[in-house]
């Protein structure tokens, strides 16, 4: 694999001094390896975000005008240890408690609620809400055990938007809360990424295979499928995603009349002329189902590195998040005017 | 005869000698991730291990205790990921379970590897689920049983334990984890922090037998 990298240990570190440097002074480089926005008023309830780097343009990428205050930064793949996690607390707190939303893995929630505990011994009030959205990483009964993967950005989005308008933390919880309920995802690869560090793949594919419902970091779904056309995948990787919506209880079936954000994200190498022709097939389908097209993400935007494959993500809409969705916003990794795309 | 304790000084460079071997075994541990996980506990641990080396080379301690707490905070604050949090709780939770003792015996092996074993534990993972408390769990069992005995004895038979250990967790199936969604397909390979856990015991081992 060519990369073209310098010193392969401080991949991390080099690509967040280069973040820093595209957000030409919106966002500040904190501590060890935490991005901050520059600008946060006081008395605003802040919101953190955070993970493994190598995803780029998430997680830290998202960091911006009405999005998250802040980033506390891991290593390539791997979760921000506890003093990077308060390094960043401290830095987006301003009187009125900090959000943590990241994605549900094992790493991540230990260094987070590490880092919490250390917070709460300097008074910053936290609360945690994990991103869940990998339908096919447990059964909807199951759903608090499943992965966080590219449905954090619609979820982000909307709650950076909230964070400019709520008065105290537990109303920007709810808000999150409620996005990370109605948002679900699928993907699938068709090859793996590479650690940089050490230039092996991060899981092992047949070349004519597809894993179905396979994670960022190549953790197993529902299985491997023989490789296939554009539309025959999506169409499998659509019903995955209704078929979550109807089963699990605590949400409606996605109806003729709702209203969602649809976002067809590529895990990296796959191209955006792949994600359109997916695209095209999916709104065939989705307006079948009589659901309304609020607005569309396409890009690669959740990745792993040179990882070859695509992911689906829905988010539903109601009047409060569609009011915090209509909010522009502006980051590195995801930017939008006020209102909506057609629709 | 046996050694029956060791110097704080010799407990620093006996953690220096287990950095080291953790070092070296950077690529095994690669791969053993690489079968279960996204292959990145090789990475993690050397850099965890650089980090500790750092943080103990040259360096005088008060108490045995605190070159323990040194270990884990240096693998926390470098590491991240599961296993920086992990290993970090382990080794400060356990270096404080030591405390102010000047000597290390048997006896503060098996209260590191106790107090070490139960707060790991505290964050979810039992024997059996495939983690690094497979190789943990039956280390600090020994090493409860084996705590009147000479330091090198006893961590013989502890690190001997963790390898068994470290071997029976290729027999079991994931459930914790980014391995847990292997399910079954984790069967016949060795968890990679289990791996890390029976490494650096015969780390400790080997340097104090050859004092």
């Amino acid at each position: 694999m060519k990369k073209l990298i310098n010193d392969p240990l401080k991949v991390a570190d080099e690509l967040v001094e280069g973040l820093v440097e595209a957000y030409n002074g919106e966002c500040r480089h904190v501590g060890t390896r935490s991005i901050v926005k520059s600008d946060i008023p006081e008395g605003k309830v802040s919101l953190l975000i955070g993970g493994g780097s190598g995803h780029e343009p998430i997680y830290h990428g998202l960091v911006g005008r009405n999005l998250a205050d802040g980033a506390a930064c891991g290593d390539i793949f791997a979760a921000p240890p506890p003093n990077i996690v308060l390094e960043a607390t401290e830095a987006v707190n301003r009187g009125k408690g900090v959000l943590y939303l990241y994605g549900n893995y094992a790493g991540d929630v230990l260094n987070f609620d590490l880092g919490a505990e250390l917070a709460s011994d300097d008074d910053i009030e936290v609360r945690t809400v994990l991103i869940w959205d990998d339908v096919c990483s447990a059964p909807p009964t199951q759903k608090h055990n499943r992965r966080g993967i590219a449905g954090l950005v619609p979820i982000v989005k909307l709650a950076g938007a909230a964070s400019q308008k709520v008065s105290s933390l537990a109303e920007l919880e709810a808000v999150a809360k409620k996005a990370v309920l109605q948002t679900r995802s699928v993907g699938v690869s068709m090859a793996p990424g590479s650690i940089p560090a050490t230039g092996k793949p991060t899981f092992e594919i047949d070349e004519d295979k597809i894993g179905l419902g396979m994670g960022i970091h190549g953790e197993p779904g529902v299985g491997e499928i023989p490789m296939t056309s554009a539309d025959e995948l999506t169409a499998q990787m659509l019903d995955l995603l209704f078929a979550d919506y109807e089963k699990d209880e605590e949400v409606d079936a996605l109806a003729p009349g709702d209203e969602i954000v649809f976002f067809v994200n590529s895990l990296g190498a796959t191209t955006m002329m792949e994600l359109l022709i997916a695209l095209r097939k999916a709104k065939a389908i989705l307006m079948e189902r009589g659901l309304k097209i609020y607005d569309v993400i396409v890009g690669p935007l959740v990745t792993c590195q040179e990882m070859s494959g695509i992911s689906f993500s829905v988010t539903r809409l109601d009047e409060e998040l569609k009011a915090y969705w209509d909010m522009p916003c502006q980051s590195v990794c995801y930017s939008k005017m006020e209102g909506h795309y057609g629709g | 005869m046996g050694k029956s304790s060791l110097s704080i000084n010799e407990v620093r460079d006996m953690m220096l000698a287990a950095a080291d071997r953790i070092i070296e075994s950077e690529p095994i541990l690669t791969d053993a991730d690489r079968a279960l996980g996204d292959g990145d506990h090789g990475v993690g641990m050397e850099r965890g291990m650089t980090a500790v080396k750092v943080a103990l080379a040259g360096k005088e301690f008060p108490s045995v205790g605190k070159v323990f707490v040194g270990v884990g905070t240096a693998m926390m604050s470098s590491m991240g990921g599961a296993s920086g949090a992990i290993f970090g709780i382990l080794f400060r939770s356990g270096g404080k379970a030591v405390g102010d003792a000047t000597e290390f015996t048997a006896v503060e092996l098996a209260n590191l590897l106790r107090e070490g074993t139960d707060q790991v534990m505290t964050k979810g993972a039992k024997p059996g689920d495939k983690t690094m408390v497979d190789a943990l769990f039956p280390a600090a069992g020994k090493a409860g049983e084996v705590s009147g005995r000479p330091i090198d004895e006893a961590l013989v038979a502890v690190a001997a334990a963790a390898a068994a250990g470290r071997d029976a967790s290729k027999d079991m199936i994931a459930t914790m984890g980014r391995a847990k969604t292997l399910g079954e397909n984790s069967l016949g390979k060795p968890d990679a922090g289990a791996v890390s856990v029976s490494i650096i015991l015969a780390a400790m081992s080997d340097f104090v037998a050859g004092l």
